[in-house]
């Protein structure tokens, strides 16, 4: 075989696998709202379950999945976004910034379920919060710490040197320029960050199976202290333990929280594209 | 990055405002240290009895049956590596050649629509994926032959793609850091695409391949709810060959996510399930140390960045 058929033959190969890594993805979220997107309409947006959940709609899913994604975002914008401040902007080449850098990708790294333990050793039973929101959206927010912080740390290297020296050289001090010229301009990369990690953080099931989730309330919650449904556990719960469940709405339940998390991915892509294009330094 | 400088001579005092907000910056970075311990601190509390009140050699024995006091591991940690391996065996492959086709290959306007993609796949709940397993997967798995549906290698297969948007992304990188001089140089001497590909960037870029695949086993291995769903939750050790992918198996995270609900808190139970977790945190703690170490911890954190 002479080594120009081998070339034709290898750009082929790859480009058959190509298609076999791709076309699936695509099949999948085809197959999904064409099987879902029958069972959604009005009343199962905005009904309580009624029936032993085989009948009515999801809403108090969809509002614990809201709840609970708001709550991780009060846990863990604050502090990973001034992580990511102290990595950028003070932490100096030693061995306590080398920890840090290691305890991030370790945090990264760590299993969903094993977050989901230490929010029932840590919140629920030491703490005493009980299953409840308060417990749920403490596990989630560590859990998307790590992405948060290095997106947003991204965001704000990519702030010029420059800006910094000028605003300084005018006489503002390290956190003014932080505060007002940094920060600005990488408020959007931040964004991103954020926005993704509460996209992962509103399909986890395994941190919430022991921390937050209720197989089924009859009220809404009242208080952080109170235990919510959120949409993964309900999909969990609705396709293995209930037996006789329609399919119809399995799919429709799926489609709901795929649309949600997807959602909020292209948000996050789109922020950054847009981003990208009107960058002006 | 470090942007440290020494003042100037005439730098303006800070005021104590801009002191405690500093004050905070430090310590919420030093929040994340302190996360990782407090997680291995109560993971060991509550996992501890698990080493201490069971016999090593019933520990790592053949029967996990909690119910009449068998806490044998060594099915769960059979079907762990299974599906593992399984997935590993299917994503390595697609990821890299993927990642190939996308840095090499494709034309711009095609990349601009695959990558996003990527991270939409990225963006798919697990349960959302074990759900579709579940309904549509595994019926498909047993037409084909399989006594059932539910075997690890269904899982595996849903491990793979799932694992497959971190392996792209960072094998993506890896072939983009390699320097276009090394490309024109093979290429000016004669050599054609792919003999450039194949013996000059995936050379070049082989370190940063290693830890793709590194973190992409760190992903499947703590996946859960797909597992949950699809791999028949049955926690015996299939026989040795081939068909072993093919049988019902059940895997650490699993175990945790379906036994937990169930037991008495404080019991032996209780502390085996949380033992559970404390091996595989220190499985993937290892997994990323290493990865780190092979890449230094920037370019292992850097390349997870944005899809995780």
């Amino acid at each position: 075989m002479s080594r120009q058929q081998t070339q034709r033959l290898a750009v082929i190969a790859i480009t058959a696998v190509a298609v076999l890594v791709f076309v699936p993805v695509l099949a999948v979220i085809l197959y999904l709202i064409i099987s879902g997107i029958g069972a959604i309409n009005w009343e199962f947006l905005t009904a309580m379950p009624s029936n032993g959940m085989k009948e009515g709609g999801i809403m108090p899913a969809i509002l614990g999945t809201l709840i609970l994604t708001f709550g991780t975002a009060i846990v863990s914008m604050p502090v990973s976004i001034l992580a990511a401040i102290y990595l950028a902007e003070y932490a100096k080449d030693n061995r306590l910034t080398r920890t840090i850098r290691m305890a991030i990708v370790n945090l990264a790294g760590i299993p969903s379920i094993v977050y989901g333990l230490f929010g029932l050793g840590a919140f629920v039973l030491a703490a005493q919060f009980g299953t409840s929101i308060l417990a749920g959206a403490l596990t989630l927010g560590i859990m998307t710490m790590p992405v948060v912080i290095s997106t947003a740390e991204e965001a704000i290297n990519a702030v010029p040197q420059q800006f910094r020296t000028v605003s300084q050289s005018l006489g503002a001090t390290k956190w003014q320029t932080i505060r007002h010229q940094v920060l600005p301009h990488a408020l959007p990369g931040i964004l991103t960050g954020m926005i993704l990690g509460l996209s992962r953080a509103a399909g986890e099931t395994a941190p919430i199976l022991f921390t937050v989730a209720a197989f089924y309330v009859p009220t809404l919650p009242s208080s952080i202290f109170d235990q919510t449904m959120a949409l993964p556990y309900h999909l969990y719960v609705i396709s293995t333990q209930v037996p006789g469940m329609p399919l119809s709405i399995q799919y429709g339940t799926a489609l709901v929280l795929l649309m949600i998390t997807l959602t909020l991915t292209l948000l996050a892509t789109g922020v950054r594209t847009s981003v990208r294009r009107r960058r002006d330094w | 990055m470090t942007t440290a400088q020494t003042p100037p001579p005439s730098a303006p005092s800070r005021r104590p405002g801009e002191i405690a907000i500093e004050a905070l910056i430090v310590l919420a970075g030093a929040s994340t240290v302190i996360i990782v311990a407090l997680i291995f601190i109560f993971l060991l509390r509550e996992g501890i009895n698990t080493f201490l009140d069971i016999p090593l050699r019933q520990l790592f024995g053949e029967r996990w049956y909690p119910i009449e006091g068998y806490y044998g591991l060594l099915p769960l940690l059979v079907g762990t590596a299974l599906v593992t391996v399984g997935a590993v065996i299917i994503a390595v492959p697609l990821g890299i050649v993927a990642a190939i086709y996308l840095g090499e290959i494709a034309p711009t306007w095609l990349r601009e629509i695959l990558k996003p993609l990527i991270e939409i796949l990225a963006g798919i709940p697990s349960i959302v994926l074990g759900f579709l397993g579940w309904v549509a997967l595994a019926p498909i798995i047993q037409n084909l032959g399989a006594p059932t549906g539910l075997t690890a290698f269904t899982g595996s297969l849903l491990l793979a793609y799932m694992s497959l948007p971190t392996i792209i992304s960072i094998s993506e990188d890896a072939l983009y850091a390699v320097p276009k001089e090394y490309r024109d140089g093979s290429l000016a001497i004669g050599a054609t695409q792919w003999q450039t590909i194949w013996r000059v960037v995936l050379p070049a870029a082989r370190s940063g391949l290693v830890i793709a695949v590194m973190l992409g086993i760190g992903r499947v291995i703590g996946e859960t709810m797909a597992v949950l769903l699809v791999t028949g939750n049955a926690a015996n050790i299939p026989a040795f060959g081939p068909g072993m992918f093919f049988s019902p198996v059940r895997t650490m995270t699993a175990t945790i996510a379906a036994e937990m609900g169930e037991v008495a808190q404080g019991s032996l139970h209780y502390n085996v399930l949380f033992g559970i977790g404390l091996i595989l945190f220190l499985i993937t703690f290892t997994v990323n140390w290493l990865a780190a170490r092979l890449v230094g911890v920037n370019g292992a954190r850097r390349s997870r960045g944005g899809l995780l």
